[in-house]
């Protein structure tokens, strides 16, 4: 059951990182099964069918519930997988899965019409006619929302359609429509939508050259540094480009989104769940923004109404230590 | 019996071009290239439609004039009211239409459609549910390979396979205008910026080798992506059409070096040649065909 105003959902990238975050508050840890039917697909990461089944055992004994991320488009002529990754959710006793693909939509709608289905943000639904299409086609109760709306396009959104809202809360953001950008497929031959990995690390390289650092993607040089500042993981969209006589962050500045100063709007504008992004962090990391969000959350239901935790807190958490809003604000775009 | 020929059609425009140039254009289409079909209308960014709403109207009675199909390809991701009314209104109206984002399925009401590439048709159950939902013709993704590709139309009978096969690939789609960014402005102030670029805006790295265009919210390939498949490959994939993207410069003369190949009236080799001759100085790739990394090239 949701403990306060706002569904807490929380990733874990692992068990230990699924047990922290449920002992720090979260009401939903999301998961992903450790092959390529999730968008987190890298090694050492996500859960045998056995750790699914004891990750769920243990959160619902804690009260939390456990959405299984299957959110990855399946290859031709290779469903199959994809089937058994819905079958396996379903037969390990997860809440929901979370989809993004027709054919696994379609497979979990045929095959397990009581397993619950959120849309995953990867299907870029963002109007009320591509969400209810979802919905009546597909049964799905929760649409999470891709993050090019403002808040109170998102109010009037929620509107508009019957099911469910879930926005990301905390964590990486992508600065391209997750689900529409094949940037890393055009420089590394993999993409989220083919492979679940985006910018993956086997084609990233370092050098060092005359006092400076560099960071290369599939050969092509993706930030550069002198020697002693940080140089961060070379996403290609979090890079600095030329373009029109210009040098820069041309996409999107190295920053995290962060959203704990504007929860309250977020509640007004009838959202239900938020979701903390970090699959591939740390179970440290995915405790404590998992402790600030309950922290906050609870502070939104309590009488004065005030945030626990500022921003700031947060930020040193944060990719690039840095928050911001993204699209949520209007000025974002 | 002849096999049938590998038809020829030109995708929507992704560009921000004043209508004068808009029209020349589609009048050298109409009188001076092989292309079948001729998709029309803005699908980049919803705020620059009523710009040359009048030409487009004009372009595509003058490609209908010279026996072309016209066919109107919807916004990618159409945001406001004023967005998503146009879009289903063309999505409920439109003889032809071609769709680039599943919020238009409904309002088509099971009357037949094209599925652009930008709807994530990745596999053969994903292609069957659209056919049964009225789909004929389908663009596949642009990082799909041409293996996968094959796969889904041998499982997909009936379902025609038309594949992007000149131009800027189109990458990525965003909520925020790069344009805007470039200039300072954000996509509610742009000043249509995006107008001074009509092929997009090389992006490079620090070490000066482009990869990139962006075109307002939309990312390209800095490289043109060109398939010198055969007819015979093509045709073995299940593949019926080779769509091209429109540039500034040598749209033409690439439509026509295409036609001559296709034809077996060329080889690859003259073919790429004269794309070379006659299109922007940019890179040649084609490595998402042979499912490596798109900006390769590799000549069959």
């Amino acid at each position: 059951m949701t403990r306060g105003p706002l569904e807490l959902v929380c990733p874990a990238g692992t068990p230990s990182a699924l047990r922290a975050a449920v002992n720090a508050g979260a009401d939903t840890v999301y998961c992903g099964l450790r092959d390529e039917t999730n968008a987190r697909n890298f090694p050492g990461l996500n859960f045998s069918d056995p750790e699914l089944a004891e990750g769920v055992a243990y959160a619902h004994q804690r009260g939390a519930k456990v959405m299984v991320a299957i959110n990855t488009f399946a290859q031709a002529g290779k469903t199959a997988i994809w089937a058994r990754a819905v079958d396996a959710a379903a037969a390990a006793g997860a809440d929901a899965i979370i989809a993004a693909d027709m054919a696994v939509l379609g497979q979990a709608a045929s095959h397990h019409p009581d397993l619950r289905v959120h849309l995953s943000v990867q299907a870029a639904a963002g109007t009320p006619e591509a969400i209810r299409f979802y919905a009546n086609r597909f049964g799905v109760k929760r649409v999470v929302l891709p993050r090019i709306l403002s808040i109170p396009e998102i109010k009037a959104l929620i509107g508009e359609i019957d099911i469910e809202v879930e926005v990301f809360a905390f964590g990486g953001l992508c600065v391209m429509t997750e689900g529409r950008c094949d940037l890393s497929s055009y420089v590394t031959g993999r993409s989220p939508n083919l492979d679940g990995v985006c910018s993956p690390p086997e084609a990233v390289s370092y050098s060092r050259q005359d006092g400076s650092r560099s960071v290369a993607l599939g050969g092509l040089t993706i930030d550069r540094q002198v020697d002693g500042a940080p140089l961060g993981y070379p996403t290609l969209c979090k890079g600095r480009f030329m373009a029109g006589g210009k040098t820069g962050h041309l996409f999107e500045d190295p920053v995290s989104l962060n959203t704990i100063d504007v929860l309250p709007q977020l509640l007004d504008a009838g959202v239900t769940a938020l979701k903390i992004e970090g699959r591939q962090r740390g179970k440290a990391y995915v405790e404590a923004v998992t402790r600030q969000f309950r922290q906050a959350i609870d502070a939104l239901g309590g009488a004065d109404g005030q945030p626990a935790a500022g921003a700031a807190m947060l930020n040193t958490l944060a990719e690039g230590q840095r928050g911001t809003v993204g699209a949520y604000k209007k000025t974002w775009r | 019996m002849n096999p049938s020929p590998i038809a020829l059609s030109l995708g929507p425009l992704y560009f921000n071009w004043p209508s004068g140039q808009l029209l020349d254009f589609y009048a050298r289409i109409a009188d001076e290239t092989p292309v079948e079909r001729v998709y029309l209308g803005e699908i980049v960014c919803g705020k620059r439609g009523p710009l040359t709403q009048l030409a487009v109207a004009t372009a595509a009675e003058r490609l209908e004039r010279a026996g072309k199909t016209v066919i109107w390809s919807t916004l990618i991701s159409p945001v406001n009211r004023r967005e998503r009314r146009l879009t289903e209104e063309l999505v409920r109206e439109g003889e032809q239409v071609e769709l680039n984002d599943f919020g238009g399925l409904a309002g088509r009401a099971g009357a037949g459609f094209t599925a652009g590439p930008f709807l994530n048709v990745y596999n053969e159950d994903t292609a069957l549910m659209l056919q049964e939902m009225g789909c004929t013709r389908w663009c596949p993704p642009v990082e799909l390979s041409l293996q996968s590709i094959s796969d889904i139309a041998a499982r997909c009978p009936g379902l025609e396979t038309e594949l992007f096969g000149f131009g800027r690939l189109p990458l990525a789609h965003s909520g925020r205008c790069y344009h805007a960014r470039q200039h300072g402005l954000n996509r509610d102030s742009c000043r249509y910026v995006c107008e001074h670029d009509p092929d997009g805006c090389r992006v490079s790295t620090l070490d000066g080798t482009a990869f990139l265009a962006f075109n307002g919210v939309q990312t390209l390939s800095d490289g043109l992506q060109l398939c010198t498949e055969t007819p015979e490959t093509l045709r073995m994939a299940g593949i019926s059409a080779l769509r091209l993207s429109p540039h500034s410069i040598g749209t033409v003369e690439v439509a026509n070096a295409l036609r001559k190949f296709l034809d077996g009236d060329s080889s690859a080799r003259e073919m790429v040649e004269a794309v070379r001759a006659s299109t922007l100085p940019l890179p040649l790739v084609n490595g998402y065909l042979a499912g490596k990394a798109g900006l390769e090239w590799t000549m069959a």
